[in-house]
């Protein structure tokens, strides 16, 4: 949650109360609910580590919120993050976090998230297919472990050719 | 004016409407693709993103709205459906989804025509279609009519006869549309040694196993190109992994 609430904050700084609305509306049941708890924890242990400086606002009647913004730490542990390459399904889970949330803070352009994504399906697919030649024709589970990663990488990228058609 | 480029195949805001009823379509809207001597680029994208389309104008075989095409230095897109002929004669192999066989000869008289209208002698031909039936299972098929071969067996008797000439470049589109995986074994296998030996391929397909083959993948979206870049070679890994070749993750 960490990246996700650094990505929302690179956008404009804001309390809690409004980053958890922000991840609600932008991925509604995609995202399991966040927990406001949780993201006052997460904020607090990210303000500690320098990644976020907070200010109290004042609200006349009502308490002081603490409003959250990016320290130039911060800005680059979230630069860091969205140029990394994820690996497995948390990297494709990660790749589509970025795609939503990277664009809105100007992180990083769609089309070349997914183009990056993209390349690293193909040299997935590459190394796979180098693995196939020198694997024994007799080694069924080789071979099928191979397929079952094949049958994968291919669902991947038909996935990112919808991301593609649906949001660029 | 700029100079003609100097790379085996350049184009340069190309473009290609098509007229149906009720408007225009542009299916290709302005490519700059540079392709040099001896690369492999595989062209990728959803149907409908124009790949196939711009095989067709490259390849001379549709005219182009607008833009060059430059090959091997000279101008192209203006040629007559006849001057193109005589290019591709001289240098440009293509394989389409189509087979165009020629259905009166024999397979192994399809795939030796090329050799001897360049000028080759008969043993030339013979040799070289030997060479290539023989590398795509087809050797026992030499005397047997292109109607009697099924559709996979018919697009690689088409993959030889472009390859017969070792032209400067081939062009195909989805070689291996039809074919089972040992089929599409047999057809890369071909196409990697052709591009050892210095073959120029320019490929659409739909698959990515085929595609991951090249030496370079072009993506195109809506009638342009969305990226192009070179296949990551094995042995840089990209992201890093523990064991870098295992398909099964643990933990």
């Amino acid at each position: 949650m960490r990246q996700h609430l650094l990505a929302l904050l690179a956008k404009e700084p804001a309390h809690g109360y409004e980053l958890k609305l922000a991840l609600e509306q932008t991925f509604g049941g995609a995202y399991p609910s966040p927990n406001i708890g949780q993201i006052y924890v997460t904020l607090k242990r990210m303000e500690a580590d320098g990644l976020v400086c907070s200010e109290d606002v004042e609200q006349g009647s009502r308490p002081n919120k603490k409003v959250y913004e990016l320290t130039p730490q911060g800005r680059e542990a979230v630069a860091a993050w969205v140029d990394e390459q994820g690996e497995g399904p948390r990297g494709r889970d990660d790749f589509f976090i970025k795609l939503a949330l990277a664009p809105q803070a100007g992180l990083a352009d769609r089309m070349e998230l997914i183009n990056r994504q993209r390349r690293y399906y193909y040299a997935q697919l590459r190394v796979l297919a180098d693995l196939q030649e020198t694997t024994d024709r007799r080694d069924v589970t080789a071979r099928l472990a191979i397929e079952g990663q094949h049958l994968h990488l291919q669902a991947d990228l038909q996935w990112l050719q919808r991301c593609q058609e649906a949001l660029v | 004016m700029s100079p003609a480029p100097l790379a085996l195949l350049c184009t340069r805001d190309l473009v290609k409407d098509y007229h149906a009823d009720g408007g225009t379509v542009r299916a290709v809207r302005g490519v700059n693709l540079v392709v040099e001597a001896g690369e492999f680029v595989a062209m990728m994208g959803p149907s409908g993103s124009g790949k196939s389309t711009l095989l067709h104008v490259i390849g001379g075989l549709e005219q182009p709205t607008s833009g060059q095409i430059w090959l091997g230095g000279e101008r192209a897109d203006r040629l007559s459906p006849t001057a193109w002929a005589v290019r591709r004669r001289r240098g440009i192999g293509i394989v389409f989804q189509a087979a165009n066989l020629l259905a009166t000869m024999t397979v192994a008289d399809n795939v030796e025509l090329p050799v001897l209208l360049a000028g080759g002698t008969a043993r030339q031909a013979r040799v070289r279609r030997e060479e290539l039936l023989e590398q795509l299972g087809l050797a026992a098929k030499a005397r047997t009519a292109p109607g009697r071969l099924s559709g996979g067996e018919q697009q690689k008797v088409a993959l030889a006869r472009a390859l017969a000439n070792k032209p400067g470049l081939l062009l195909a589109d989805e070689p291996t549309g039809n074919l089972d995986s040992g089929s599409t074994a047999e057809v890369l296998k071909l196409l990697r040694q052709a591009h050892a030996e210095g073959q120029a391929i320019v490929l659409v397909t739909h698959d990515a196993r085929v595609a991951t083959q090249a030496d370079r993948i072009v993506n195109l979206f809506d009638g342009m190109i969305c990226d192009d870049a070179p296949m990551a070679v094995s042995g840089s890994r990209p992201g890093g992994d523990a064991s870098p070749l295992a398909p099964l993750r643990w933990g």
